[in-house]
């Protein structure tokens, strides 16, 4: 004992010299070695007793405001002073990646989860399955566009939220000077009457503005024009089918407006936002946009236009014409250990009363909403439309690899618009590619 | 001429002259004691914070992790790597981030030297110029990339306004609208940048050639030209040498500029291995994948930087000589 002291006296009276460092060097390697063997940790979540701290996460843009989700927060507390609730915001482009990359440290209690997500989320185990939490009668009481938004394979992961469609919205004023009727655009032809008429007349250069970059904002675009021409993403064995028949005619529509110059060519660099501004500054009269432009543009604060922008359901196609789903729900994080805390929570935000209240910032997931004259005096001109179309929807796919099927399909459908490639064959590509990524 | 010459010709203390504490004696142990101590906070985050991940990533990379979650993950050896050649994407990708990195970085140092040149002249207020050329740098990168995107923008940019103002072009262009021409938009947004770092490290190096060299050359009829690729160029060399490694890396592994200004695209025309890497780690879930490439990633780098140091050293050798 008395000498390992002086070893220990001596190690530490010692100069630290080439040899020591190496050694406690491979020690300290072997070590973090040995500690990263394991490729996962973390620990799984709880009910908890329905009281104390949450954090919830949501996007920035679109749908409610950062200030409408405050304000519904702050009367949660007022009635729950025994759950605190911290809430966070980040962009949509950045929501997918937070909530993977918060996941094993569970971070948040609550979180927003695009349409697109819950076959990846509810199958890694990132968000629970609340199937058992969900009263039998909100399937009944919700539209079914809502409904289907946080379900895979029959089980729920979450709570719909925000039910939302891209709807046609167009500048009256530019239509009046260039005496087009807006009776003509309840069709993808009569939007192109209508566009060739405005450019001749001079109203503007290019009269309409897409959200076309290379992003999911793509992908909406192109699936409301694919259930309108007929196509579909996958047949019914699960193989890619969108280069086939209205998924090709559906991108040579996107192609061919570029080409004539009805298209602005900034669309292939914008996102939602960058079509709202282009709309609100009266640069376009015509723009496929979610709900949220409809207040925007007309708010004289934040908009040249103010009173000019109208709203329509989406136009027809030869096929129909379903609007894309691009609804979100609020999910409770697997990993949460306060997950009845935050189902009250969500229970909260997502009860009739509350989604009633801020109808103009998005639309109630309840059927009856749609007939309550203070829901209709929230938002006069989108009710109706909206009621016409939440009723037909088109899904994006539904599978556990959606992300990297949209990446491919994103790259080959930019590589058509810009003239790259024809849009068969930067189709065709992206289906070989994606059937061997279905497959591996 | 002997590279090193004047900085030993400088007085400097004997090596005798030094004081020099006694191993094993009453100051020696304090001294230990001492650096030990001090070592040890810096030991614990370089372990901790670097390579417990770079062990873990690797372990990481030889798994066919899909989740983010705790879980058991099948072992596949070297099939992430294998992979990585066999994706047909990966090759366009590639290509893209050795464009950025040569020409970003042949500019930066290009510009860098020229600004520094001129820096170090005698001008009137140098400090407000150096204060001025260090601005952009102190930029965070992500303002940076969201600036120019702005200016870029082919409806409302500053750019097309700028051009159109001076009658230079009265058709806005889409600068961030076809593959080349965006990838080129974001290296001179990257160039813009980061060309303030290369100036300071230049005109560091500026300010310890010694003044009499320059005399002397000009006695001898060397011309100012001749003067500089005779004895700027070669002192500078070290200077030269260590921001070539630090900008090479920095451009091999370019993230944050693209994803804010093109998000890879158009038409992926963007895409870099870092930003390539993130979309296959975090959007497709694919961390085995991930792992693999961004191993990829730091062997690329080790081996140029062991290149540029292998240069340098040979560069200073000759010196001597």
């Amino acid at each position: 004992m008395q000498s390992n002291r002086v070893a220990a006296s001596q190690v530490l009276q010692a100069r630290p010299t080439r040899r020591t460092f190496l050694a406690t060097s491979g020690a300290l390697g072997l070590g973090a070695f040995l500690t990263s063997c394991g490729v996962g940790n973390g620990s799984q979540g709880g009910a908890g007793n329905g009281k104390g701290s949450i954090r919830a996460l949501f996007m920035k843009q679109a749908g409610y405001s950062e200030q409408n989700i405050q304000a519904m927060t702050g009367s949660f507390q007022k009635a729950n002073p025994d759950i605190k609730v911290t809430t966070d915001f980040v962009a949509y482009e950045a929501l997918h990646d937070k909530i993977v990359a918060a996941a094993p440290a569970n971070t948040y209690d609550v979180v927003l989860i695009d349409v697109i997500w819950p076959a990846e989320f509810g199958t890694k185990h990132i968000v629970a399955d609340v199937t058992s939490k969900w009263p039998s009668s909100w399937k009944q009481k919700m539209l079914p566009g809502a409904v289907a938004t946080p379900q895979y394979k029959g089980t729920f992961y979450g709570v719909p939220w925000i039910l939302d469609t891209k709807y046609l919205f167009f500048n009256t004023q530019h239509l009046k000077q260039a005496k087009v009727d807006q009776g003509v655009l309840t069709s993808w032809d009569g939007v192109l009457k209508a566009a060739r008429a405005l450019k001749s007349a001079g109203v503007v250069k290019y009269p309409l503005i897409w959200s076309w970059q290379q992003a999911e904002a793509l992908i909406c675009d192109y699936t409301q024009l694919l259930g309108a021409y007929g196509g579909k993403f996958l047949d019914e064995s699960g193989k890619p089918a969108f280069n086939q028949g209205g998924g090709v005619q559906a991108l040579e529509f996107m192609r061919q407006t570029l080409v004539d110059g009805l298209s602005n060519p900034t669309s292939t660099q914008s996102l939602e936002e960058d079509v709202r501004r282009v709309f609100s500054a009266g640069q376009a009269s015509l723009a496929l946009n979610w709900t949220y432009m409809y207040g925007m543009a007309n708010d004289r604060t934040q908009s040249q236009i103010p009173g000019h922008a109208a709203v329509l359901q989406t136009p027809r196609g030869p096929a129909g014409q379903p609007g894309v789903n691009g609804s979100m729900a609020l999910a409770v994080a697997a990993g949460s250990k306060n997950q009845a805390a935050a189902w009250k929570y969500i229970s909260y935000l997502t009860s009739q009363p509350v989604q009633d209240k801020y109808a103009l910032s998005s639309l109630p997931v309840w059927s009856s909403s749609y007939d309550d004259p203070a829901v209709l005096k929230t938002n006069p001109a989108v009710v109706p439309q909206a009621k016409k179309q939440l009723g037909d929807l088109i899904l994006r796919p539904q599978v556990v690899t959606y992300n990297s099927i949209s990446q491919v399909l994103q790259g080959a459908i930019q590589k058509a618009l810009l003239g790259k490639q024809s849009s068969q064959q930067a189709l065709d590509d992206a289906a070989s590619k994606v059937a061997s990524q279905m497959s591996s | 001429m002997t590279v090193g010459s004047p900085a030993r010709g400088r007085q400097q203390p004997a090596p005798a002259a030094r004081p020099r504490a006694r191993r094993g004696g009453q100051g020696g142990r304090g001294e230990g004691r001492f650096a030990v101590a001090l070592l040890f906070p810096a030991a614990v985050v370089v372990f901790g914070v670097v390579l417990y991940p770079v062990v873990r990533t690797f372990v990481l990379s030889l798994h066919d992790v899909t989740s983010p979650m705790p879980g058991s993950y099948p072992f596949v050896g070297l099939q992430n790597y294998i992979r990585v050649f066999q994706d047909s994407s990966f090759y366009p990708v590639l290509g893209h981030t050795l464009y950025f990195t040569l020409v970003s970085t042949f500019a930066e140092l290009a510009l860098g030297i020229a600004v520094a040149l001129l820096l170090n002249a005698p001008l009137k207020a140098r400090w407000l110029w150096r204060s001025i050329v260090i601005l952009p740098w102190a930029l965070p990168t992500i303002v940076n990339g969201a600036l120019w995107r702005w200016i870029y923008n082919g409806q409302y940019g500053a750019l097309n306004g700028l051009l159109q103002a001076l009658g230079i072009s009265q058709t806005p262009h889409q600068w961030l609208g076809s593959p080349f021409l965006a990838l080129n938009c974001v290296i001179f947004a990257d160039v813009w940048k980061n060309t303030s770092i290369v100036v300071f490290f230049i005109l560091a190096g500026l300010q310890t050639i010694p003044e009499d060299l320059y005399e002397a050359a000009r006695m001898d009829g060397a011309s100012a030209w001749g003067a500089f690729w005779r004895i700027t160029m070669p002192l500078l060399a070290p200077s030269i040498a260590v921001v070539l490694i630090l900008r090479t890396i920095e451009a091999f592994k370019v993230f944050d500029i693209i994803y804010v200004m093109t998000g890879g695209g158009p038409a992926n025309g963007t895409q870099t291995i870092a930003f390539y890497t993130y979309l296959q780690a975090f959007s497709n879930q694919l961390f085995g994948y991930g792992a693999a490439l961004a191993y990829l990633i730091v062997l690329a780098v080790f081996a140029l930087a062991m290149v540029y140091l292998r240069i340098l050293r040979q560069g200073q050798m000759a010196g001597v000589e």
